[in-house]
């Protein structure tokens, strides 16, 4: 087993890619067996990324380098003597453990929850299939030190989430959200990879740390930083290019929903490293971080008033999750803006927009999760014919409006600890920031009461169902993000401390570890 | 012979051409033939970069001595992002027909039952 543990960047990979394949063999065994090997790949990745941050501890700061295709280093001398990084890396610092941490938890839980959530439905065998690529897919995204690996892994993530969300392609909306999704997925795709051929003919190198040393910022660097921007922000749903995102967390299944929320995340964080390692320190910082405010603004706006006009469930939950990658944008924004100066503020914008990533996918996820058992009750999704669910479902209530709390940030949850710090950062550059913040995590605060009162409380409508509380099975991957939720928000400091400020100090001025890691021994 | 800057311009009107249709046709199918446009544009940028003119294949035992070698990365940069194109067209495709078979029409503009 110890022979093991240096491949652990690997294995991340490779063992949720193998699972994924395995899936439909198994599934001829039994429902039984396939939703056991499916829990038991999950457990391993989740485990395999928990033992990933642990070696990160030990390595005391410096970024792990795993190579892929040879021991004796990554750079394969040409006759000339020249040499450049080619074979294809993973390099993984304290953003992308951090990364992995959040993706094992949100995948590991929808999992969980999907097992009963989709008993009574058939094809689970390639949902799992589907499922088991697409925690592949956004694991790869986030340890890659490649720039085309990346573009493959994101384009991984595009093919298995939009066969998730067309997966229920018996319902009228379904193969229309997916159909739509793909195509703007196919477009970001198209953006990231024009971009990377621009910098490959720029730079000769694909390779981050190299690029990252490379680059100059020359016209060239920066229209492909523009693709880069536009095609990361459009997978990362950053209004105004988002349209798709309602329809795909609204359609997909509720844990695959989750579980697309830390897709764009995964996308959110590519553009981070794009920003601050690639091109930290020869892009005009100051304009980029306008420009992210603004659209930080934009997106928190148009996702909490549209949210107030849903009456499906699942697509205001799906507005809610779109106004906080705006929190997120927010944070980073404001550090952008101070980067060249460095002040403690925009480094506290920052922890807190890095923060808020773990936060919103736990309680976003919380929420879909609890909607999907509340769908699943009531037989429909109109906010309208739902109500007094709470009279048979508790503890699902309860969890419902422990998630929403987080997302308003309210204290003592979650929210509040991020979203904090995102005030606190954002104040000091400029109070009109804070302020609209504020304003529209009350108003959030607003659509989710009105989404509980009309799901779970009051009469039950003419007819409904008499359903009982939410199954064990789906009961438990609840109750342990809700146990995160609140965890993180009665000890923020300490989680804080542990695990966001490294991932923010990686970011902010890890620049130059990032490259000597690689091109150190050049 | 060398075709000059012709690749580059050819590649060019492919993504506008796509772009066009992605932005003005209504049809469903149309609409993947706009995207698979883009994407061989791209695709032929890619290549094109990568070109050195009267260049032989990246093959190191067949090379002739002392010739040029086009470069070998944006070629398997282009064999990646064909097949990645080819699922992403199946699946739009397969889309499509679930659409159709739903709603009996390939026409965008009827199909809308996601709006807000």
């Amino acid at each position: 087993m110890t022979a093991l543990v240096p491949h652990v960047p690997a294995l991340l990979i490779a063992v949720p890619l193998l699972g994924a394949f395995l899936a439909p063999i198994v599934g001829k065994l039994g429902r039984t067996t396939r939703n056991g090997f499916v829990a038991l790949v999950l457990l391993v990745t989740a485990a395999l990324a928990a033992l990933l941050a642990v070696r990160f501890l030990g390595s005391n700061g410096s970024p792990i380098l795993y190579v892929m295709g040879g021991p004796d280093g990554f750079a394969v001398p040409l006759p000339s003597g020249m040499a450049t990084p080619i074979r294809i890396m993973f390099e993984i610092d304290a953003m992308n453990v951090f990364m992995v941490l959040i993706t094992a938890l949100v995948t590991l839980c929808a999992g969980l929850f999907s097992f009963r959530y989709l008993r009574d439905r058939s094809g689970g065998d390639l949902f799992y299939a589907l499922f088991l690529l697409l925690t592949t897919a956004i694991l790869g995204l986030e340890v890659t030190g490649d720039l085309f690996n990346f573009f493959v892994f994101l384009e991984i993530t595009s093919i298995a989430a939009c066969g998730l969300i067309g997966f229920q392609a018996w319902q009228k909306r379904a193969p229309e959200a997916a159909y739509k999704v793909m195509t703007m997925y196919t477009l970001a795709g198209i953006f990231v990879l024009l971009a990377i051929g621009l910098l490959y003919a720029e730079h000769g190198g694909l390779n981050m740390a190299y690029l990252a040393s490379a680059i100059r910022g020359s016209v060239v660097d920066q229209v492909a930083l523009t693709f880069l921007f536009v095609g990361l922000g459009m997978k990362a749903a950053a209004v105004p290019l988002h349209m798709w995102a309602p329809d795909a967390y609204g359609e997909a299944p509720a844990p695959v929903s989750a579980v697309l929320v830390v897709n764009s995340q995964a996308s959110l964080y590519g553009l981070f490293r794009v920003m601050f390692t690639i091109y930290g320190g020869v892009a005009n910082a100051v304009l980029l971080g306008w420009l992210i405010v603004a659209l930080a603004l934009v997106t928190i706006f148009v996702g909490v008033t549209v949210a107030l006009l849903q009456n499906d469930l699942k697509r205001l939950i799906a507005y809610g999750a779109l106004s906080q990658i705006g929190y997120m944008l927010l944070g980073v924004g404001v550090a952008l803006v101070t980067i060249p100066t460095k002040p403690d503020f925009g480094f506290v914008a920052l922890q807190g927009g890095i923060f808020h990533m773990i936060n919103d996918a736990a309680c976003i996820g919380l929420l879909f999760l609890t909607a999907g058992a509340a769908i699943r009750a009531a037989g429909t999704r109109d906010l309208n014919r739902m109500g007094g669910l709470a009279h048979t479902m508790r503890l699902t209530s309860v969890l419902f409006i422990v998630g929403a709390l987080a997302l308003a940030g309210i204290p003592p949850f979650n929210g509040f600890a991020s979203k904090f710090l995102i005030y606190e950062g954002s104040f000091q550059l400029n109070p009109f920031l804070a302020v609209v913040a504020v304003l529209s995590s009350i108003l959030l605060l607003a659509v989710f009461l009105k989404a509980f009162q009309a799901v779970f409380l009051g009469p039950r409508p003419e007819g409904a169902s008499v359903g009982g509380e939410a199954p064990l099975g789906m009961l438990v991957p609840m109750v342990v993000l809700a146990a995160v939720v609140i965890g993180f928000g009665l000890f923020p400091g300490f989680f804080v401390e542990r695990i966001v400020t490294p991932a923010a100090r990686a970011l902010w001025y890890g620049r130059d570890a990032y490259i000597h890691a690689v091109l150190g021994g050049f | 012979m060398s075709l000059g800057n012709l690749p580059f311009i050819a590649s060019a009107m492919l993504v506008i051409l796509g772009i066009y249709t992605l932005l003005f046709k209504r049809n469903l199918v149309k609409l993947v033939v706009g995207g698979s446009l883009i994407e061989t544009g791209v695709n032929l940028f890619l290549v094109t970069f990568g070109y050195r003119t009267a260049g032989v294949a990246p093959i190191y035992t067949y090379a002739p001595a002392a010739k040029r070698m086009v470069l070998p990365t944006p070629q398997a940069l282009t064999l990646t992002s064909i097949v990645i194109g080819m699922a992403t067209t199946a699946l739009l495709l397969s889309f499509a027909i679930h659409v159709y078979r739903h709603h009996g029409t390939l026409d965008a503009r009827k199909v809308k039952e996601l709006k807000g």
